[in-house]
């Protein structure tokens, strides 16, 4: 099972740790295909479309797959509790994670403020 | 500047039913939306009572209209704030991410959003403790003990399905009385998970790095009391986003537009559809008839009545 989204998808840790070991900056949305979660996604495709930021590698995760563990299990999450869980990394480490939905503004602003 | 037939405020299923006819009608149509489009059905886990289909995701019931009316030729521009408007003048102009927009009809689609509470700690526990979505974040607080705020159908049915996860479900509400259907008040006081603390209201909720209690106060008798849970679940119904349109058009005193029942508004040119729009009932069905008459009444606006023309 999958996202219905047009991100590209994560699908293992092992695949996660490749992608942040490789990339400066990666933004991933780990969610469902909840009420919380799509306009995520939605904000995320339109930010990988616009081309502005292109420094950026944007991708989703399944919350309910056990390989995002990753995710679920960081310290930073420990105190989560919504859908969806959305983090940003700098040089392979966790330099934000939000929980909930978050608006087009909020992304932008922390994708400026850490990469 | 840019010149359209008509624009569309809101990508909402009103705004999106609206494009989709007058697009097809050959009309040239923008629609711009100040999110990601889709409205409060994006916000819908599941539609089970659209007719003609079967049980869906909001979301996916959302993308279809969108796909539909984009098909057609309408234009959208999401996550556009609008910065100016005038709204009297002929040709109407509106200005929204440093581009100015003019047409000859305006359709205001912008539906709603969910009222909050408003206090500063509801903010802070947002996603540590503090949820709109039951069925998003439920699964976060099993066997635990959480609140429900609200007293009509949202709360009343969203606390009974809570129980499935939560230990203990406490409804807090405003009045002595609540205001959902009676099958719905039968279903959460038949319940043995739930439990009712009425004529009350939330004053800060607790906690540091998630949320711990909530603070509550009776209007009653004014004694403030602790609960100590680790979620709260707020339904205390939405808001008409109208604030952009206080001075324009007329509303009424729940801030919604008042139209007639072609549903234009006091400006003529301007018309309104879906949640904003002062009216009883608000469904997904509801806000497609409303796009659809609002989209009929600005062709008739713009071209004379003609009922052939669409």
């Amino acid at each position: 099972m999958t996202l219905d989204t047009n991100l590209k998808h994560v699908t293992s840790g092992a695949e996660l740790n490749e992608l942040i070991t490789e990339n400066e900056n990666v933004m991933v949305c780990c969610g469902r295909m909840g009420p919380m979660c799509v306009p995520v996604y939605a904000v995320m495709e339109e930010l990988e479309k616009s081309g502005e930021y292109d420094n950026v590698v944007f991708r989703d995760m399944l919350f309910d797959d056990p390989e995002a563990a990753v995710i679920r299990n960081l310290p930073e999450c420990r105190s989560f509790r919504g859908l969806p869980f959305t983090i940003y990394y700098k040089n392979g480490k966790v330099a934000k994670a939000t929980s909930s939905l978050q608006s087009k503004e909020q992304v932008t602003s922390i994708l400026k403020e850490v990469f | 500047m840019k010149s359209y037939d008509a624009i569309i405020l809101g990508a909402g299923p009103a705004g999106l039913t609206a494009g989709i006819y007058l697009s097809r009608a050959k009309q040239k149509v923008l629609i711009l939306d100040s999110g990601t489009g889709g409205g409060q059905v994006m916000l819908t886990h599941a539609v089970a009572n659209y007719p003609g289909m079967p049980e869906t995701f909001g979301y996916k019931l959302a993308s279809g209209m969108k796909e539909q009316a984009v098909s057609f030729g309408c234009e959208i521009l999401t996550n556009q704030e609008i910065s100016a408007m005038d709204l009297k003048s002929t040709d109407k102009t509106i200005t929204a991410g440093g581009e100015t927009y003019k047409a000859a009809s305006v359709i205001v689609a912008v539906g709603g959003k969910p009222r909050t509470l408003g206090l500063e700690s509801e903010k802070r526990f947002q996603g540590t403790g503090i949820s709109y979505c039951a069925t998003c974040d439920g699964d976060f607080f099993t066997g635990e003990d959480i609140v429900v705020i609200g007293g009509g159908n949202s709360a009343l049915e969203e606390a009974v399905s809570l129980t499935q996860y939560a230990k203990s479900v406490t409804i807090v509400h405003q009045f002595d009385h609540f205001q959902g259907y009676a099958h719905a008040i039968k279903a959460a006081d038949e319940n043995p998970k739930i439990s009712f603390i009425m004529e009350s209201v939330v004053e800060e909720f607790l906690g540091d790095e998630a949320l711990t209690g909530v603070k509550i106060r009776s209007k009653k008798t004014g004694e403030v009391t602790t609960l100590k849970v680790t979620g709260v679940f707020i339904f205390i119904g939405y808001v008409p986003s109208t604030e952009p349109f206080a001075d324009i058009l007329e509303l009424n005193n729940r801030k919604e537009i008042i139209t007639d029942e072609d549903m234009a508004t006091n400006i003529p040119g301007v018309f309104a559809a879906g949640d904003v729009r002062a009216k009883k009932f608000r469904q997904i069905t509801t806000a497609v008839s409303d796009g659809t008459i609002a989209a009929l009444g600005a062709m008739d606006y713009m071209h004379g009545p003609d009922p052939d023309k669409l």
